[in-house]
């Protein structure tokens, strides 16, 4: 096929009515110039008899378009009724030399190119004849997303559960000392607990979406599995919304108390008090839970970023941009998850009196003392200037 | 069994868009679904050819391999096939699919697509054959009928061939030996991991 054009060129420039001629089985002489195409062909394939009736339906190679309905006259009459002295103009060019579909295709796959034409019908994306991307996007969401989701998710779980079993929980060491003192007031906890629990709900329906048909729809079949995931994924749109307004009120409620300074190195190289006994100096957050306050800000913003990429599909993007949407939104997601496993563990199981800071707001006065030392001092000497009379001051005084 | 494929001549596709219409009409498909299009590469320049173009019924097809639901089967024919009653119109399956085959009833705000919605191969669905249930899901059931689908079967060209693999590509092979030149079989090397060799 790809020698032809050398062929289709050299049999135009000798398209003479002598060739025509003596070609076996042509119509009448007297029309050699709309005979032109059929010499061409007839040695391509291989000298077959019948090189005369199909081939010379091939004038959609002569884009001049005159000499067309000519050669079409011609065929069905041998007769041709205007007879030209002139021969027709030779074909500029030949498209039938172009490499073959699937060669242009397989050279757009290994480019991760698209194969893009002109379409009559509205959507415009249809013009997309083939999209090899699809195939990386396959590869990313059954490999490389479920390989790092499972990875992250049960590395985390498994973390946890060891160091449970060798450190135990963290207790008061100073015992409880039936006094509290207030870490976070309604309004923090209520848009700590607004952001949690719809992220627990979409954490939940998206790794489903990943990992459901392995784990639960065995277990369900595929009419039950169809119905979770279907509510599953109205949640997961829905709750993306109160989720996204949590990362906001979080951010602008605790992002004074989040910027990295000289306590949280000292605290990061005591190793947070988990590698010698004792509890290194902190704020009102200490480096840990810096830390989780900006996956939660930064993370929870890309991914809702991207969410909302997915939810209006199209409407921003074209295809490589929702394909990418995806990817940051999972690959983030799961990370989120895995540090959220660890934030949900230290904050209930494994330590004592934590959970009191997100249940009831009152921690015990003990706890806040080991764990965030400078700033029970800054309440304590905050409380001194308005309270006044020797009870209130005497606590501080007495350790 | 057969092993159905589709195989689009493109050096006979004359872009009249009957497959398109018989295919719609056929399957009652709604507004806004388009189950064949025909897309014209290199339009208007040297080399145009037009390509009708539907779900290509993968081996190994990636819209299997991504749906969630895992609402996908494929037929003893190897047709791609899917439940819509198991479908939650992820849209996985459209950024998955090379040939853009899967289609959405609604425009898709709050992953309200619909059940994803694409050629059936006129095989119908995992509903009892021919029935108004089935119809009403997926259009109409020729393969049951013993008829090979309707937009291979009216093209008035020949362009869109639609049968068993080795048959339809014995027809185009012999083609391209009579008549000298072939721009070879599109969507083949991604669907089927094969070409058309001649």
């Amino acid at each position: 096929m790809m020698r032809l054009a050398p062929t289709l060129a050299l049999a135009l420039l000798l398209a003479t009515p002598a060739l025509a001629q003596t070609q076996p089985g042509a119509p009448a002489a007297g029309t050699p110039e709309i005979q032109a195409p059929v010499p061409e062909v007839g040695p391509a394939s291989g000298g077959q008899g019948s090189g005369q009736v199909p081939e010379s339906t091939i004038q959609g190679d002569t884009p001049t378009g005159t000499p067309a309905p000519a050669a079409a006259a011609a065929v069905t009459a041998p007769q041709a009724r205007q007879p030209s002295a002139q021969a027709p103009t030779p074909a500029p060019f030949s498209d039938r030399g172009q490499p073959s579909a699937e060669e242009l295709e397989l050279q757009a796959a290994l480019r991760g190119e698209r194969i893009t034409g002109r379409i009559t019908i509205p959507d415009a994306r249809a013009a997309t004849l083939i999209q090899p991307e699809g195939q990386d996007w396959r590869t990313f969401h059954n490999r490389t997303l479920t390989l790092v989701g499972g990875i992250a998710v049960l590395g985390m779980l498994a973390i946890l559960a060891l160091f449970y079993l060798v450190k135990g929980r963290i207790r008061i060491d100073a015992g409880a000392s039936g006094r509290t003192i207030q870490r976070f007031n309604l309004f923090e906890r209520a848009a700590h607990w607004m952001t949690a629990s719809s992220f627990i709900v979409l954490g939940l329906s998206g790794l489903n979406l990943t990992f459901g048909r392995y784990l639960l729809l065995p277990l369900l079949g595929p009419e039950a599995f169809t119905a979770v995931s279907m509510w599953g994924k109205i949640a997961h749109n829905y709750l993306a919304f109160p989720f996204t307004l949590g990362i906001v009120l979080l951010f602008l409620i605790w992002v004074k108390d989040n910027i990295p300074d000289k306590v949280d190195l000292a605290w990061i190289k005591a190793g947070g008090g988990m590698l010698r006994h004792g509890h290194p100096d902190a704020k009102r957050f200490n480096a840990g839970q810096k830390v989780v306050f900006w996956i939660t800000v930064l993370g929870g913003t890309l991914v809702a970023l991207s969410g909302y990429v997915l939810i209006f599909p199209f409407a921003v993007t074209d295809m490589a941009g929702q394909q990418l949407a995806h990817i940051v939104h999972g690959i983030l997601s799961v990370l989120m998850v895995a540090a959220m496993l660890a934030h949900i563990y230290i904050g209930t199981l494994g330590m004592e009196g934590a959970f009191h800071a997100m249940g009831s707001g009152e921690v015990d006065l003990n706890w806040a003392k080991e764990h965030h030392s400078l700033w029970v001092e800054e309440e304590l000497s905050k409380a001194r200037g308005t309270v006044t009379g020797p009870t209130a001051a005497r606590p501080l005084g007495a350790d | 069994m057969a092993r159905m494929k589709f195989l689009c001549d493109s050096d006979r596709c004359i872009e009249c868009n009957a497959c398109v219409t018989a295919c719609k009409n056929e399957h009652e498909v709604p507004w806004g679904i388009n189950r064949r299009r025909v897309v014209t590469i290199n339009d208007g320049k040297p080399g145009e050819r037009s390509i009708s173009m539907a779900c290509m019924h993968c081996t190994d097809a990636p819209c299997a391999a991504v749906c969630p639901v895992s609402c996908f089967y494929t037929t003893a024919d190897a047709i791609v096939l899917h439940d819509k009653d198991l479908c939650i119109g992820c849209g996985y399956c459209f950024y998955a699919c090379p040939f853009g085959a899967p289609q959405y009833p609604r425009v898709g705000n709050f992953g309200g697509r619909g059940k994803m919605d694409k050629c059936t191969y006129c095989a119908g669905g995992p509903q009892q054959d021919n029935t108004i249930v089935e119809y009403t899901q997926y259009g109409a059931n020729r393969i049951a009928e013993g008829k090979l689908p309707l937009c291979a079967e009216m093209c008035s060209t020949k362009a869109l061939l639609a049968g068993d693999g080795e048959m339809i590509a014995t027809i185009y092979r012999e083609r391209v030996q009579q008549r000298g030149y072939g721009a070879g079989a599109w969507g083949w090397h991604t669907a089927y991991r094969e070409t058309v060799t001649v």
